[in-house]
């Protein structure tokens, strides 16, 4: 690997190291919040390589001059627009989930969520059984 | 004119809908509404399938512009029959659904279900559809969005629907952002966004490490949307603790759209020349599709409640899906375009009569239907229908699926698979027949009041169960129409 593929590549270098940031954090934490967190993050890496590709060297803003001019392709941009928008209602969503969690459970870590859950579940089964 | 712009309607009309059903003060309103609505888009998609089966597909330009930049709406026989599953299963859902969301929602949330539930519903049919990539993103994102609130609704009944909801939310994520990654990658190589187009361009790029990567990533994110096993693990909670009308609607269309996605862009836009299409599902989807047979029907049969068991049981079927899907035979991927149909019609059929064993006791467990088969005989006979259909006995859908699962297992020469295919419905039988003996052999306990479920809840589950039948004698249609789909997924000539 040449100096050539670590710099000229930057771009997704880094759209991988934070695409894999954000996964690894969504996998490994427990607090619901920061899987919120690290779920925005992996969305984020996404917008940066859409975004980056759509960048030509030297191009401007696809804007009409009159002159021909070289100008990045806006496409991935526009596109991203709205996966940003994806992205924000997800997060108020997922939130707004985190909050009624709190409500109903008194807590947002997601281990004791699952051990209240089991809980009621075989409770349910032997209550049932016994009836 | 109008007949012209069907396509852009049968999109147009429930997303409209969806914030005018949020003015609604009363439920009973939004209620009206969405029956209209639902009812004016299966109207669409059955004038819609008449048109693609009379003159191939229709192409429709947004805004009209041309096709590889504007967004194309392409109808052919594939979505126009996913189409019809969908707003066909919408609409029987609603008339069930009023009683049975009254009693499983807060008051003040009634109104606001209809909304997210024509959303969602316009959600589907969108990404089914579109013949654009992109677009088939920002719908799936529509859908799933709406789907997360759905499911965290049911909340009044079960506090686990707002975990359930929550899991569901991070992994339908996860799976969305790979399939728009996977987008990305396959518009770098290409510069289209078109679905016929980006078949069109793909051709000789086999060896194109960026389009591999892209196969990959637009695989996984689409089979972690379909549940494909051992990425189904938001699929049974949602299932089992969404409101009973969510759970019937969901499971009859949701993962449905899922799979016509998958076969869209496996066989359509990569194509069966693809070098690595053959390995994906020689290596890749028949072992995963026979472990979800068997695992998640093993698991099925440990259940308590009955709606988990169904959701396993759910699992397992997509299992059956994706072996279709695996043979890459006209047979097989007929098999999956009809079992999409028939499973739709089967599990709507049985969810729909758990869900008015919920609405008359609360909760649908092994233990809460002892005795119903004396209480509530309607329902519990329709749940057996279902189930025999779940199963795949003669003169059912089921039948159907199995016989076609069966006949392209053996036309490619892996018959072992077949017997496969017969063991795993065997497993089906015990976990069906142990509600059937909690029901019919059990007395019912002390001291319980139960009557047989409203009559709005029990003729949509009737109409169902009459379908099951009737499609499963009279199979002609379906399988002519799931024929015709495979066929141009393969691109063999009719």
């Amino acid at each position: 690997m040449s100096l050539d593929d670590v710099l000229g590549l930057f771009n997704y270098w880094m759209v991988i190291v934070l695409m894999m940031t954000g996964l690894y954090i969504v996998v490994s934490r427990g607090n619901l919040v920061k899987k919120i967190v690290g779920l925005n993050i992996f969305q984020t890496s996404v917008f940066l390589l859409y975004i980056s590709m759509g960048k030509v060297s030297g191009g401007t803003a696809p804007i009409l001059t009159g002159k021909p001019e070289v100008y990045s392709n806006p496409l991935p941009h526009v596109l991203i627009l709205t996966a940003i928008v994806v992205g924000v209602a997800t997060t108020a969503l997922g939130l707004a989930l985190v909050v009624r969690i709190k409500n109903a459970y008194g807590s947002i870590e997601e281990d004791e969520i699952q051990t209240m859950d089991l809980v009621a579940e075989s409770e349910a089964e032997t209550t049932g059984h016994r009836r | 004119m109008i007949a012209y712009h069907l396509p852009i309607l049968q999109i147009v009309v429930p997303l409209i809908a969806a914030p005018l059903s949020a003015f609604c003060r009363r439920a009973g309103m939004a209620w009206y509404l969405a029956l209209i609505i639902c009812a004016a888009s299966f109207a669409i998609s059955v004038a819609l399938l008449v048109r693609v089966l009379d003159e191939g597909h229709i192409s429709y330009l947004l805004g009209n512009w041309a096709a590889p930049w504007g967004i194309e709406y392409r109808i052919d026989a594939v979505n126009a029959f996913v189409l019809l599953i969908i707003s066909g299963m919408g609409t029987m859902v609603l008339p069930y659904a009023r009683v049975s969301i009254a009693d499983e929602i807060e008051p003040h949330n009634q109104a606001l279900f209809y909304t997210c539930y024509l959303l969602c519903f316009a959600g589907l049919l969108g990404m089914v559809i579109t013949g654009d990539a992109f677009n088939a993103f920002v719908f799936m994102e529509i859908s799933s969005l709406a789907t997360y609130v759905l499911v965290a609704l049911g909340a009044k009944r079960d506090r686990r629907a707002l975990s359930a909801a929550f899991t569901y939310l991070v992994m339908g994520t996860i799976g969305a952002t790979f399939f728009v990654i996977g987008i990305g990658l396959v518009y770098m190589v290409t510069g289209t966004l078109n679905m016929a187009d980006l078949a069109a361009r793909l051709q000789g790029l086999e060896q194109n490490r960026t389009a591999l990567v892209a196969f990959a990533f637009i695989v996984t994110g689409i089979g972690l949307k379909l549940a494909l096993f051992p990425m189904h693990l938001w699929l049974p909670n949602a299932y089992a603790f969404a409101p009973s009308a969510v759970t019937v609607f969901i499971a009859a269309t949701a993962t449905k759209a899922a799979v016509y996605l998958m076969l869209r862009f496996l066989f359509t836009v990569f194509g069966t020349d693809y070098n690595v299409l053959g390995l994906t599902l020689t290596y890749m989807f028949t072992p995963l599709a026979l472990a979800a047979m068997f695992a998640a029907s093993t698991v099925a049969i440990f259940q308590f409640e009955i709606k988990r068991m169904l959701a396993y049981s759910s699992v397992a079927q997509l299992g059956y899906t994706v072996l279709g899907i695996s043979f890459a035979s006209v047979t097989g991927l007929t098999a999956t375009m009809i079992h999409l149909f028939n499973h739709a019609l089967m599990k709507g059929a049985l969810f729909m009569a758990v869900g008015a064993i919920v609405l008359r006791h609360g909760a649908a467990t092994i233990d809460s239907v002892r005795g119903l088969g004396r209480t509530m005989p309607w329902t519990m006979a329709a749940f057996v229908a279902g189930g025999l259909s779940l199963i795949g006995v003669p003169l059912t859908v089921g039948f159907i699926s199995k016989w076609y699962l069966v006949a392209a297992s053996l036309e490619s020469g892996r018959w072992p698979i077949a017997v496969l295919i017969v063991l795993s419905s065997l497993i089906g039988v015990i976990y069906i027949w142990r509600v059937i003996e909690a029901a019919y052999l059990e007395k019912p306990p002390e001291g319980r009041t139960a009557r047989e479920a409203p009559l709005s809840m029990l003729i949509p589950t009737w109409g169902l169960v009459g379908a099951n039948i009737y499609f499963g004698i009279d199979a002609e249609l379906t399988s002519r129409v799931a024929g015709a789909a495979a066929r141009l997924l393969l691109w063999v000539a009719p």
